[in-house]
């Protein structure tokens, strides 16, 4: 079918791609110019193929969004909130953990724990919620506190980020999360959260991270007023610092959600923006061992056809997300390890669940 | 598989064994860029075509109780109706104002209404001056059992009294074997076949329609996929093929794990591919969401289908998707294609 590829236009991709040649920017702004998603799919596919064979990874893991206030209040989010408003929440470290205790009986191997830019919670409540966390469940394995997260703490405690994380990390951190890095470009950071950290300061954050031997994952906010070449830009900032490093594990392409967010005029993305994003991220970033199709974000029907088209992730059996779930994301909130497992099968790829870092515990 | 691609890529008819060893064998890549090029071949324009109609279900009492329905309630229970022909009114004009141009008019197998019934609700629908696509084959098989009478004389009465053309519900599968197994009292293969050789002997045209992923097996799918092709080779009636998996949620059968998104990709490929003399294949978006169905797209849809201003089969089965016209025409501009409303013979509004 490599006919169809060149027919399409990009047979010269095809030749880098099956020669495991790095694409260059102009080779991505083509792949997402491009309306024939077959072509940009199976080139994806090649990558993915090559990279993580016929592997489909999931993990039984729990969110906890221990609050929504928030001071940089970004256009794109329908989660964070003024502190002052009616919705506003946070969870005391009692309740922080009688949320993991509630699901002590379950085999969950992560908890995945991300919030807001808090006004006033003290750099000693995260240290106590990670600490209180793995009192509750010693083996449980801790992702939190996005980079936008990290260096506001390590303004909090008054220390370098390396400092920082060294105590985050002696209190329980196991890994960071991907997200806060949006899309890097200073004009979107500017008209749409121009109070978050900037794109180089979260990818010095991430790669300080990987300098102590935390492993990390990376997003990209997409389908909101980013332009194509925008979006080259950050998956290609984010290539040359994995080039530096190797510390993230996997790239997680987000779908914008427009409801309740101050950009609600703007439409959802199509089920072939949320394809692209990931086909086109597969074949950029050469240097990801992963690429995770979000089911929360994109719907479990299209999460499935995605790993076909680059994904090899599907993350898992997420509970109590709030963040999608705020904006208008309609996939239910949580999804049963069967059902996770049937998909994967029933799209010819083996289903494996795995721990944070990618271990295999257990093949289907 | 190459000498397979070879041959449907030069416009080559494959056999039920060949048509077979692809559904089976065939990878999405492979199955998508066949359909895509066909797609593209028999619709070189990158048009997307839709119908802005409503499902009208003028009655859910039904004598059949098919084991994949979630809709029908039987002759005994109270719960069960018939739109009286006030109601009906206001649905058609609802339907007007909204820039629809048919109405999709089907209805369980009520146990004792007469043909006239039916008639008079035909003459007073075209009295609002709507096209009026109605009456599954099953639907024209009940009335020939009730009244007595042969089909050729019920589909001449029907179109006198108004109707325009017939949906290609009720088709399932189109294997005797699978009809007795999920709906046993239902029209079998070679009747409801029989209903839509007629309907096209006398100028009506018609869809075909096949619900798949339930008690069927891979050969029967194909089975069905021929015989729907050998009809239309004799008759030329057909004027879209509808392929959409069955959702097993409130139905007898609801202990069937759901068709997923990328067998239904498949499927419909596959539809694309084999059904050569057929002009337009329709997405499914009630069933897939406007995600996949944007996707179909690539695998060999030309057509959105309709709007659906009303639906109330698949809602039964727990399905909810909704999507309007303008939501629609986005999908299909996303895709990089032109969306255009069209009637029911495709001919463009």
């Amino acid at each position: 079918m490599e006919q169809m590829v060149v027919a399409a236009g990009l047979g010269d991709i095809l030749e880098k791609v099956k020669a495991g040649e790095r694409l260059g920017f102009a080779d991505g702004v083509r792949l997402y110019k491009s309306n024939d998603i077959l072509a940009v799919g199976y080139l994806a596919n090649i990558v993915r193929e090559r990279l993580n064979g016929n592997r489909a990874y999931f993990i039984y893991n729990q969110h906890i969004n221990y609050s929504n206030i928030c001071t940089n209040l970004c256009k794109f989010c329908a989660f964070g909130k003024d502190k002052e408003s009616a919705q506003a929440y946070e969870m005391t470290v009692e309740q922080v953990k009688a949320k993991v205790r509630e699901r002590l009986a379950e085999p969950i191997t992560e908890v995945h724990v991300v919030g807001g830019i808090h006004p006033d919670l003290p750099y000693q409540y995260y240290l106590d919620m990670l600490r209180g966390i793995k009192e509750v469940r010693p083996q449980i394995h801790i992702q939190a506190f996005t980079c936008v997260e990290i260096a506001h703490l390590a303004t909090l405690a008054g220390k370098s980020v390396a400092e920082t994380l060294k105590e985050l990390v002696a209190a329980g951190l196991g890994s960071i999360p991907g997200g806060g890095a949006e899309v890097f470009s200073p004009r979107i950071r500017q008209r749409t959260c121009e109070k978050k950290l900037s794109g180089e300061g979260w990818l010095e954050v991430a790669k300080g991270a990987h300098r102590l031997g935390l492993k990390s994952n990376a997003t990209m906010l997409y389908g909101h007023i980013e332009t194509v070449e925008e979006r080259v830009e950050h998956l290609a900032a984010l290539r040359e610092a994995q080039d530096e490093t190797g510390g993230f594990l996997t790239f997680i392409p987000l779908a914008f959600h427009p409801k309740n967010t101050e950009l609600h005029e703007l439409a959802r993305t199509t089920g072939l923006d949320d394809l692209k994003n990931i086909a086109v991220a597969r074949c950029f970033l050469d240097n990801f061992p992963h690429i995770k199709a979000y089911w929360v974000m994109i719907g479990p029907k299209l999460a499935q056809v995605a790993l076909s088209f680059g994904a090899d992730d599907v993350d898992g059996t997420v509970k109590e997300e709030l963040i999608t779930h705020m904006a208008g994301g309609e996939a239910g909130g949580t999804m049963a390890d069967t059902e996770l497992i049937r998909l994967i099968r029933d799209a010819g790829r083996q289903p494996l669940e795995r721990d944070t870092l990618y271990n295999v515990l257990r093949e289907y | 598989m190459e000498q397979m691609n070879d041959k449907i890529l030069a416009g080559e008819r494959l056999t039920a064994d060949e048509g077979l060893a692809l559904l089976v064998h065939g990878d999405l890549y492979q199955l998508g860029f066949l359909a895509n090029a066909i797609r593209r071949r028999k619709h070189p324009e990158p048009v997307v075509t839709y119908v802005v109609d409503r499902n009208i279900n003028y009655t859910d009492i039904c004598i059949s109780a098919c084991k994949f329905c979630a809709f029908f309630k039987v002759p005994e229970d109270p719960a069960g109706s018939v739109l009286s022909f006030a109601e009906l009114g206001g649905k058609i004009e609802e339907t007007k104002a909204l820039g629809g141009t048919q109405i999709l008019l089907q209805g369980g197998l009520h146990p004792d209404k007469p043909l006239e019934f039916y008639e008079e609700m035909l003459r007073f629908i075209k009295g609002h001056g709507i096209h009026i696509h109605g009456f599954s084959p099953p639907e024209v098989c009940h009335f020939a059992s009730l009244s007595g009478l042969p089909v050729r004389e019920i589909l001449i009465r029907l179109q006198q009294a108004g109707l325009d053309s017939i949906p290609g519900g009720g088709a399932e599968i189109l294997c005797d074997r699978v009809r007795r197994e999920t709906a046993p009292r239902k029209c079998l293969t070679d009747a409801w076949l029989g209903v839509m050789e007629e309907a096209h002997g006398l100028g009506m045209r018609t869809t075909a329609t096949m619900m798949f992923g339930h008690l069927e097996t891979y050969a029967e799918r194909i089975e069905h996929l021929a015989r729907v092709r050998a009809l239309q080779d004799k008759t030329g009636g057909f004027t879209a093929f509808i392929p959409w998996p069955f959702q097993p949620d409130n139905t007898a059968l609801a202990h069937l794990p759901k068709t997923t998104a990328f067998q239904y990709l498949k499927m419909l490929a596959m539809s694309r591919i084999f059904l050569d003399n057929i002009d337009n294949i329709q997405a499914s978006w009630v069933t897939q969401g406007p995600k996949i169905a944007q996707l179909s797209l690539f695998f060999g849809a030309n057509d959105f289908g309709s709007t659906m201003i009303e639906e109330n089969v698949v809602a039964a089965a727990g399905v909810g998707f909704r999507l309007s016209e303008q939501e629609i025409r986005a999908l299909v501009e996303g895709a990089g294609c032109v969306p255009r409303q069209r009637r029911m013979d495709y001919s463009l509004v």
